[in-house]
């Protein structure tokens, strides 16, 4: 198939550009303006954003173990819908992915490409290496033992000597278990008036400064899956500044809303880390745009209906976020063109040594997207709907995502 | 009125009006047929899932006293056990017929989203640490009648505040009802961000003694005999304790009140417990009373829709 | 705030009792009442909130100066005991106070106007709640017919033939500033 995308505003290696581009077999071929149509199927972006497909560095997909909640099929074709072109699968399937032949399971490259995590710890156990060779050998670079932090420091230096060695990266979910025992949502003045046991930012950052400190002494690479609280911005930042090899992830949610949502006690707001104060949502706005923060992450977690009609304390954690990411992103922080695709695709690529970048000749995932088109998020393709966000009309949209496999999604209604 | 699920919800004036009915029902329970007609026809159910007898028994005799017939669901042996969630529940029994539902629950909202799942009107007996507002309305309806009037009185709420629905509730509405509230705990039993409470907070019970119309005793969990949240019972009886000799020193027309169950020799000494200032068990009789008033206004006011 | 009473149209609805008239009808009630029981042992006057209250207490006045006995007035509030309490929601309940033990008593209730009956049904339900008295008579002011139960008056002041639409208006000393008997348009009831 020959595609061409005409009058868009184009992110390319010297800055944003008005041009056309044309892609042949699953990559950009020229990249010019005034392409003369021949046989194309056009796509009229006037107006739009054109720029590299939305890379996530943390996505459950659910399978092995949770298909009920969602499975690799329903989960791409959620990202795709969300522009996203690249996912990270967290391992925290059921079995676990801690052994690189559960790793090969994961791996996927068409129509978009899910790149398994593995686990560091055996089961996410926190006792026991995981086979971290085994799973390097099977292409894994990311190791986390995301939704359980590793509280062990011993334990965790060891991963992190190791995996300094294979050339690894280690991925914290960084909640101290002392500190946040019992909890559900930020520790505040919310959870003091609702009597619900809370999660104080303390248990976020002595985890991540602790860590700090392991990365100084083992030198492994080290990435803070979704960070909540100022006070870690302020650890990440100075952490680069002395020239760690650090790197930190913002969900959309967090940079969208606050604690205060919980006092509806809707266990649509459960999440780890949970929702933030005000000022942490203003500070976690302010990373994104200065680059303290590199990645717009989704933490998306698919839970059923039934999981979640329970009460706030027993509902399970987690919220959806790959369909409405660039929606939110763009609602809450207010990104140029350039800024956006650095953080939703460029930067977290580089997180993981993955190309992605400028549109330029042989570039395969290209996204346009509307910053002004108003849809509404009423019938996910994801099989869970557990999205603070399901039924509202948002503004900003994806609107064609092309990859290797050519045109994989042109979304079709509720964009005016 | 359609729920009862927070004192938030209810404003002086409402406040007033429950505590009014309250009093016409102590003396309807003062009668010889202690037993009035007025919920005839009318049918109560009661989900308590946790072991809470006293507020179950207060609002089943506060129902029969209204002649109201009572559905009781507690999750002992039950379907609960076999793993039936609180949903199912709910609208099993709501299939039964009640005309409303009071719900005891250890999840804060759980009354709440009882209500959004039936469509009945709820009663929250009591959610997580978060709320429990019959339990309120009947110390102030204890206050008020002891007192005459609740506005301005000086009351110290002693104990584990941070993980109690009755010092949420008590605490919240008598700000309301214009009393002045002083916190008296254990930095680790005083609730997070306090200074977002409309209250003060003292350190010591002794702070407090001699400038308070009101000793309010929540009852400590001495199961684990503290060492989680305080080093020992002996060193909270020593700072927080109402002993006889710290008894002595209150005004003398200081009242001690507890929601119950007490642990005597603990928060409360026997004698104190037992004395002339408690009103432990005008708060269990004003509590049926009250459950009563809140019951009659629910179930004889027309839901507009 | 007294009101006179018009009907929509804005014209006076007829008194037909003024305050003199309500005067000799209760003291005439007073009469009948001692004489039935050739004296005063044994009543208990109870009278039905709101109206009933102050016409018992005035009851007991006219028999004090003829017999110089003060018989005992009770007050009963019958909200709880109503049958129609969803759709008549109450704001606020009277009091209920028996002043004896009405075992082997003779209690007469009062009340301003008799209408269809439940209101004394519910009356007499309250009353065997509190007590077991010998009898339960009943005294009104005004008896307006379209009885939904078997209830009838021992004592009327005014029997007073309506129709549905209709109501019976009662003002007494005491409650209201003029007192005496109107009928009114329901419409503004
Ligand atoms: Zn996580």
């Amino acid at each position: 198939m020959r595609y061409l995308i005409t009058g868009g505003s184009v992110l390319t290696g010297a800055g944003i550009h008005q041009l056309d581009v044309e892609i042949i077999d699953g990559s950009v071929s020229r990249l010019e303006p005034g392409i003369q149509q021949d046989g194309h199927e056009v796509t009229e972006a006037a107006g739009k954003w054109v720029g590299p497909g939305f890379f996530d560095l943390h996505t459950h997909l659910r399978e092995p173990g949770q298909e009920w909640k969602e499975d690799i099929a329903s989960g791409m074709a959620a990202a795709i819908a969300g522009g996203y072109t690249t996912v990270v699968a967290m391992p925290n399937t059921d079995p676990v992915i801690d052994a690189g032949h559960l790793a090969r399971q994961i791996a996927r490259t068409e129509p978009i490409r899910v790149i398994p995590s593995g686990a560091i710890s055996l089961g996410q156990q926190g006792r026991q290496l995981a086979h971290l060779d085994d799973l390097w050998a099977a292409g894994v670079r990311i190791f986390t033992d995301d939704g359980h932090t590793v509280a062990d420091a011993g334990l965790l230096r060891r991963a992190m000597e190791y995996i300094a060695q294979l050339g690894g990266l280690v991925a914290q979910h960084a909640e101290d278990p002392g500190l946040c025992r019992d909890g559900h949502m930020h520790e505040g003045s919310v959870s003091s008036r609702l009597g619900i046991t809370g999660l104080p930012s303390a248990g976020e950052e002595v985890i991540i400064a602790r860590d700090l400190r392991l990365v100084e002494l083992t030198g492994c690479r080290y990435h803070i899956q979704h960070v909540s609280t100022a006070g870690s911005v302020e650890l990440v930042r100075s952490a680069k500044r002395a020239g760690l090899p650090v790197t930190a992830e913002v969900t959309p949610h967090h940079l969208m809303l606050d604690h205060r949502e919980v006092e509806s006690m809707d266990p649509v707001f459960k999440m780890y880390p949970p929702l933030r104060s005000p000022d942490d949502v203003a500070a976690l706005r302010e990373a994104l745009r200065d680059g303290t923060i590199d990645a717009v992450a989704t933490d998306h977690a698919p839970h059923a209906a039934f999981e979640k009609d329970v009460t706030f304390e027993e509902a399970p954690r987690g919220v959806v976020g790959l369909e409405t990411a660039g929606s939110i992103v763009h609602a809450a922080v207010g990104l140029d063109q350039a800024a956006f695709f650095e953080r939703m695709a460029i930067a977290p690529a580089a997180v993981l040594d993955k190309s992605s970048g400028p549109i330029a000749i042989g570039t395969t995932d290209v996204i346009v997207f509307d910053p002004g088109a108003e849809w509404a998020y009423e019938r996910p393709r994801s099989k869970s709907a557990n999205s603070p966000w399901l039924g509202q009309t948002l503004r900003g949209a994806v609107t064609e995502v092309f990859t290797r496999s050519g045109l994989v999604s042109a979304i079709e209604e509720g964009v005016q | 009125m359609r729920d009862l699920l927070s004192v938030d919800d209810l404003d002086r004036a409402a406040i007033d009006d429950l505590l009014d009915l309250g009093d016409d029902f102590v003396e309807v329970l003062g009668r010889d047929v202690p037993k009035v007609p007025a919920l005839r026809g009318k049918t109560v159910g009661l989900m308590f899932y946790e072991p809470s007898t006293r507020t179950r028994l207060s609002f089943d005799r506060a129902a029969k006293a209204l002649s109201a017939d009572v559905l009781t669901f507690t999750p002992g042996g039950s379907s609960v056990s076999k793993g039936e969630s609180l949903k199912d529940t709910a609208l099993t029994l709501k299939a039964m017929g009640p005309h409303l539902m009071v719900v005891r629950h250890k999840a804060t909202g759980a009354p709440w989203r009882v209500r959004d799942w039936t469509g009945l009107p709820v009663v929250n007996a009591g959610d997580g640490a978060h709320q429990h507002p019959t339990q309120a309305l009947l110390d102030l309806l204890t206050l008020r009648r002891h007192f005459g009037k609740v506005d301005g009185l000086r009351v110290a709420i002693v104990g584990d505040i941070r993980h109690s629905r009755v010092a949420r509730s008590l605490a919240g509405s008598l700000h309301t009802m214009g009393a002045s509230v002083t916190l008296v705990a254990p930095s680790t039993l005083l609730p997070i961000d306090v200074d977002s409470w409309e209250v003060d907070s003292a350190a010591g019970i002794d702070e407090v003694l001699g400038e308070v119309d009101v000793v309010y005793l929540l009852r400590i969990q001495t199961e684990r005999g503290g060492g989680e949240v305080f080093p020992s019972v002996a060193e909270y009886v020593s700072r927080f304790g109402l002993t006889r000799r710290r008894a002595d020193q209150l005004p003398a027309d200081t009242v001690v009140m507890h929601p119950g169950p007490m642990n005597r020799g603990v928060e409360i000494d026997p004698q104190v417990a037992d004395g002339p200032r408690a009103l432990v068990t005008d708060q269990v009789s004003n509590g049926i009373a009250v459950r009563m008033a809140v019951l009659f206004r629910l179930l004889t006011s027309e839901v507009p829709e | 705030m007294y009101r006179h009473p018009r009907s929509r149209l804005g014209g006076l609805m007829p008194q037909v009792m003024t305050s003199d008239d309500l005067d000799r009808a209760i003291r005439r009630i007073s009469h009948e009442i001692v004489e039935r029981h050739h004296g005063t042992d044994g009543i208990v006057l109870v009278g039905i909130h709101s109206r009933g209250v102050p016409l018992a207490e005035q009851i007991a006045s006219n028999i004090e100066s003829s017999e110089k006995v003060r018989v005992p007035v009770g007050e009963l509030d019958i909200g709880l005991y109503r049958d129609d309490l969803a759709s008549r929601p109450t704001t606020r309940l009277g009091r209920t106070l028996i002043p004896v033990d009405l075992s082997g008593e003779t209690v007469v209730l009062v009340d301003d106007v008799l209408y269809t009956g439940r209101t004394i049904r519910a009356a007499l339900d309250a009353i065997l709640d509190l007590g077991r008295p010998k009898r339960i008579e009943l005294a009104v002011i005004c008896d307006r017919g379209h009885r939904e139960l078997p209830i009838r008056p021992d004592y009327v002041g005014k029997n007073l033939p309506t129709s549905g639409h209709e109501k019976v208006s009662v003002r007494i000393k005491g409650i209201d500033d003029v007192a005496g008997v109107w009928i009114t348009d329901g419409g503004d009831a």
